[in-house]
């Protein structure tokens, strides 16, 4: 099966940084593919080329069989920024009907939307007035209701109390099983178990492509964030990704 | 979940979504009470000061009162100035909370959201309008020759305008410092030299060349036609159609200035 997202030599600067060097990745689709590594690794740069948003310097990326960001992929792709971003002036529902008529959905598809993350009963609530956790649920369901073959998460369990974790989790689970192809950002190494596969990324350089079972075959660590160091160790003395 | 589905082709324009953009704009507006409340009352609260200061003022026989020119020329001036500012920090606020950022992710166009924002407050200028002819001809008794509804006209060109460079002016502004400096920097120069401090035969040659490119100039000199003849005016409708393709130019340089790509 063709893969759902294709990287290739991908170089991204910011002002004089380099941040991204020659990244390269696939992204099997119907899976949950986490993206993990340290806050300021360069995570949400490349998730931004993914979807289109971010000026590259070299390299390509390749969405559903397309160049990224091309205005077809813009009703297939979802994306939820770091930061929720929703507006803090309208009601939960009336964002996600907002971006329902975006993408030619209705008003029951954002109810559902809704539902699907827990906040039928804070609907009629100012986005302002909701808690930080809710704030990224209600930014969740604003991309969920365009039902996105591809659903670009950037960090969406951050603040979230373990117990709705868990229910998130299991939901990208569902998504995939039912066919939508999912990337999600973390930074906590405790997520990196519940991803069907797992892109390790750490001063803007990959250091790691597969699934949890082979990183810890390879380590030689049952224990995913000892995998990471060792990574970390073997890419610094050799300097040199290992194969 | 949709694997299946075929890929819509996203248009350059789309009634239906400046529409949705459109009205989701007036919804943040309609939860805002105070400032729909500012919108509406403050021009009329405005004009009337003007009022009161020139109430007592002996004007020359056979000119018409200074109040009616100054007056009839701010209802231009309010909904351009109102409406610059409110659109400014409005798109500001879209790019500094990744609404923007995550609107160019989606199947809305640039031409989309900038026509979404410009009909949103284009009506709330019309509603303002509105509000402040009515108070003005019946509180102030200001005297205007020609039919109301072309004021009003006029009045949601301005605004319009104002929308229109509020959305490129917004573009380069890093903060809402900035954004609300750009007013100044904008709207003063336009007011400076529309002929109402100084009627432009007075100026100096290199400033009347530089107010003729000033679309507010011709929004002023569209009120005056309509305040000193009762019927529509030729050099009326040519100063709305100036103005107008100003709105125009501005927007599709705000929309070739709004980069999906950012760094």
């Amino acid at each position: 099966m063709d893969a759902a997202v294709t990287v290739t030599d991908l170089v991204v600067h910011r002002g004089a940084r380099r941040v991204l060097h020659e990244v390269g990745c696939s992204v099997p689709p119907g899976q949950v593919t986490g993206l993990l590594g340290p806050s300021g690794s360069g995570k949400s740069t490349l998730l931004r080329a993914v979807v289109g948003v971010q000026q590259v310097r070299s390299g390509s990326v390749t969405v559903l069989g397309r160049p990224a960001g091309s205005a077809a992929l813009r009703s297939r792709v979802g994306y939820v920024t770091q930061a929720p971003s929703v507006y803090a002036d309208l009601t939960v529902r009336e964002n996600a009907r907002y971006f329902a008529a975006l993408y030619g959905r209705g008003a029951a598809e954002a109810d559902a939307a809704i539902a699907a993350v827990g906040l039928s009963e804070a609907a009629g609530q100012l986005v302002e007035d909701l808690s930080g956790g809710q704030r990224g649920r209600a930014s969740l369901a604003c991309a969920l209701v365009g039902e996105p073959e591809l659903l670009v998460l950037d960090e969406p369990t951050v603040g979230l109390d373990p117990v709705l974790r868990v229910e998130l989790w299991s939901r990208f689970h569902d998504l995939a099983a039912a066919g939508t192809t999912l990337i999600v950002s973390s930074h906590v190494m405790d997520e990196a178990g519940r991803c069907d596969r797992l892109l390790l990324l750490r001063d803007g350089r990959l250091l790691s492509d597969s699934t949890p079972a082979q990183l810890r075959t390879r380590t030689g660590t049952a224990d995913l964030e000892e995998a990471f160091l060792s990574l970390v160790h073997a890419s610094e003395g050799s300097g040199q990704v290992p194969a | 979940m949709t694997a299946g589905t075929t890929p819509r082709p996203t248009a350059p324009l789309s009634p239906r979504l400046t529409t949705a953009t459109a009205s989701r704009v007036l919804r943040q507006l309609r939860h805002d009470h105070r400032t729909v409340a500012m919108l509406l009352v403050l021009p009329s609260a405005l004009l009337g000061l003007l009022y009161l200061i020139w109430s007592d003022v002996p004007t020359a026989p056979g000119q018409p009162e200074t109040f009616d020119r100054i007056g009839l020329t701010m209802l231009g001036v309010f909904p351009f100035v109102v409406m610059f500012l409110v659109t400014s920090i409005a798109m500001l606020r879209e790019r500094t909370s990744g609404t923007l950022e995550r609107l160019l992710t989606t199947p809305l166009s640039r031409p989309d959201l900038l026509l979404g924002y410009g009909a949103a407050f284009g009506l709330a200028a019309a509603v303002q309008a509105l509000v402040t002819v009515t108070v003005a001809v019946t509180a102030y008794d200001l005297d205007v020759a020609g039919p109301l509804a072309l004021v009003v006209l006029i009045a949601v060109v301005d605004a319009a305008l104002g929308v229109a460079l509020g959305l490129l002016a917004s573009a380069f502004a890093r903060s809402e410092f900035q954004a609300v400096q750009f007013m100044p920097v904008i709207v003063l120069p336009q007011f400076f030299l529309c002929g109402l401090l100084v009627p432009r035969e007075q100026l100096a040659g290199w400033l009347q060349a530089v107010s003729d490119v000033l679309p507010l100039t011709y929004a002023v000199e569209a009120l005056r036609e309509v305040g000193a003849s009762t019927e529509a005016t030729g050099t009326m409708w040519v100063d709305v159609g100036v103005v107008a393709g100003a709105a125009l130019l501005a927007l599709g340089l705000a929309a070739a200035t709004l980069r999906r790509r950012t760094n």
